[in-house]
């Protein structure tokens, strides 16, 4: 895996990458960029890009970055400016609801979208809880369903530099404060995503609840739905090898 | 020294065992603990002791806003100035302040405040905040434009009132093709602006800058960090070319004034650890939403500030740190003057309802201020030696 900055449109990003093939560009959720176990397992097949997100880590919020959708404009221009054609775009959470937005804008550059726990979308029967009141405790405890990978995570969150954990609060603020982590248009625009689309979603998801599937696979013809039984939220890290075979097996089959 | 009575109308009937099921007096305290009944004698009790203040004398009341608390039930403060525009004489009716970022329309406050200014003929002092961390909570407003907001609407306000209309404003959060205010304020060129603050340097500098030169207040914290703000204030003054008077700067702070040093301490000791302990509890995460401060701000209030403000607070290291200023009448005035030559403040806002503190005390409390107090600090401020800025403290 190699750490790199690339510039577009007079942004600058990180991103991380390894191995070979056709690419996945994977998206991260709230909890910041991380390498994932997840990431690890694809980038057996896959050439794996895993950008982190404008004004997260040590970026600052650009100007531009009102919402999603300006986010998603953003990894559109990124997609045309690597020469990116056939991509496997992966989100998880909020990344998921960045892929989403990006698909409703435009799928020419894309060959599958598989969304792992999206937010973006509500249901009034399955509303978020309020992910800026959490303490880093009850958002670790939500993200899993195994307490002691939440545990575990919480250890090497308290590891990590305070600047990046606050400032990837801010970004995430920018994006998701009002309306909360969602986006009341969405809905009306899913129909839009033409290329096959795989949902994926834990059961137990305390962080993006898993009602909130069904407006997704309702307005996305191509949607496929796997639930994931006794998962929490953090599925590339808590589920990396379920979600990585099944992600290889659509890879393959979204090919042509 | 002029002095005001600042009244913040808490919720003072509040069970104090809700801490045992709730961890926040704001925003998500179920409003089960408030009883219809108990909030009509409030609002009638406090009004009252509003305007009882001014028949004794008070240079000026203070009203001001916060949102689905216990610790204030005014989230319209205006509705209570203007309940006090009509029925108070002589005192300014200082508002500190209108939340700004919160308001999707600043024409509305510019309006507001100019009847406001008319209603009381040119008596209201007007307040601008960017309201604490909880209000992005109540409010929806995303705590990441909470500064952008601030100072856009803080312009688009001020040119309301300065400008003739009507004229367009196109910012990048508020946008209006016609401003044009009916009616225009009465103070000519516009009502006085105070910000109230717990000493953010920016906001110390913003307040002072040549061209604003607006009353800074320190707010509720102990007196070496008011120092420290006044301080800063005076030097920014010098830098920008002026010379800034005692009138400029004003002080917040809970006083309690008793028949004697005991009796005064043995009163308020309940009242002024329930107001910040009980009343002034939230945690973290709502006290400081993404992006409300710098990365900066936040990281050294997380390392200071709130360490302090997290300990369970008693009266007597309250009135250590200068927190609180409690005692007999001579012990009170004695206090209050040596701050006021030692900070150069010209503006005493006195906290004289306190949380719990019942009517009959803070009646007492009023009283007892006025009369032996408020004369001798009066005739104090006339004697306030000029101050001259001060190197800065590294």
């Amino acid at each position: 895996m190699r750490e790199a900055t690339i510039e577009v449109a007079g942004t600058k990003l990180g991103y991380r990458e390894a191995g070979a093939g056709a690419t996945v560009l994977f998206l991260h959720g709230a909890a910041g960029a991380s390498w994932d176990p997840l990431l690890d397992q694809l980038s057996g097949g896959y050439r794996v890009l895993a950008p982190e997100h404008p004004g997260f880590g040590r970026g600052q919020i650009p100007d531009w970055m009102m919402s999603v959708g300006d986010v998603a404009f953003f990894y559109l221009d990124l997609m045309q400016a690597l020469q990116l054609r056939d991509v496997h775009l992966v989100g998880h959470g909020l990344g998921g609801w960045i892929a989403a937005e990006i698909a409703v804008r435009n799928t020419g550059a894309l060959a599958s979208l598989a969304l792992l726990a999206p937010a973006g979308v509500e249901t009034r029967e399955a509303m978020f809880d309020d992910i800026f009141a959490w303490t880093v405790e009850e958002f670790a405890r939500r993200q899993f369903h195994d307490a002691k990978l939440a545990q575990e995570w919480q250890r090497q969150q308290a590891e990590l530099d305070i600047d990046i954990g606050l400032q990837n609060r801010t970004a995430l603020a920018r994006l998701g404060w009002n309306p909360r982590m969602h986006n009341p248009q969405l809905p009306y625009w899913l129909h839009r995503i033409d290329v096959p689309t795989l949902l994926m979603w834990g059961e137990d998801d305390q962080v993006v609840p898993f009602g909130c599937h069904v407006p997704f696979k309702r307005e996305i013809r191509r949607a496929e739905l796997v639930a994931l039984p006794r998962s929490g939220h953090a599925l590339p890290i808590e589920r990396a090898n379920e979600v990585g075979t099944r992600l290889d097996a659509f890879f393959r089959g979204a090919k042509g | 020294m002029k002095t005001f009575f600042f009244h913040l109308m808490p919720y003072a009937d509040l069970d104090l065992s809700y801490t045992e099921r709730h961890n926040s007096a704001w925003v998500t305290l179920p409003n089960s603990y408030f009883d219809r009944a108990v909030g009509q004698k409030l609002y009638a009790r406090y009004i009252g002791e509003l305007e009882l203040a001014d028949q004794l004398g008070f240079d000026g009341i203070c009203v001001n806003e916060h949102h689905q608390t216990a610790y204030g039930l005014m989230p319209a403060p205006n509705l209570i100035a203007a309940a006090l525009a009509r029925s108070t004489k002589q005192a300014k009716i200082a508002i500190l302040g209108r939340a700004l970022p919160l308001v999707s329309n600043p024409v509305a406050v510019a309006e507001e405040f100019a009847m406001l200014d008319q209603m009381s003929g040119g008596r209201i002092i007007t307040g601008f905040v960017r309201g604490i961390g909880t209000e992005y909570f109540a409010s929806g407003v995303n705590p990441t434009y909470s500064h952008a907001r601030y100072y856009e609407a803080h312009e688009l306000i001020l040119r309301a009132w300065t400008e003739v209309g009507p004229f367009r404003y196109h910012g990048r959060h508020y946008q209006f093709d016609y401003v044009n205010l009916w009616p225009r304020p009465l103070q000519q060129p516009h009502p006085p602006v105070w910000i109230p603050s717990q000493g953010s340097s920016e906001t110390v500098e913003w307040c002072a800058s040549a061209q604003r030169k607006y009353t800074y207040l320190q707010t509720f914290s102990p007196v070496k960090s008011a120092k420290k703000a006044f301080d800063l204030y005076r030097q920014v003054a010098e830098r920008e070319g002026y010379e800034s008077q005692p009138s400029q700067l004003g002080w917040a702070i809970p006083t309690y004034v008793a028949e004697t040093d005991e009796i005064a301490r043995r009163e308020l000791k309940p009242h002024i650890e329930a107001f910040f302990n009980k009343f002034l509890h939230y945690p973290l995460e709502m006290r400081m939403p993404p992006g409300y401060s710098s990365i900066a701000s936040t990281k050294s209030l997380i390392e200071s500030k709130f360490a302090f403000r997290m300990m369970e607070m008693t009266a007597e290291n309250l009135i250590e740190l200068g927190m609180v200023v409690a005692g007999s009448a001579a012990t009170v005035r004695e206090r209050l003057a040596a701050y006021a030559r030692d900070l150069g403040v010209g503006n005493l806002i006195a906290m004289l309802q306190i949380a719990t503190l019942p009517a009959e005390l803070t009646e007492k409390n009023l009283r007892l201020f006025a009369k032996d107090v408020m004369p001798y600090l009066r005739e104090e401020g006339a004697r306030t030696p000029r101050r001259v800025a001060e190197p800065a403290t590294p």
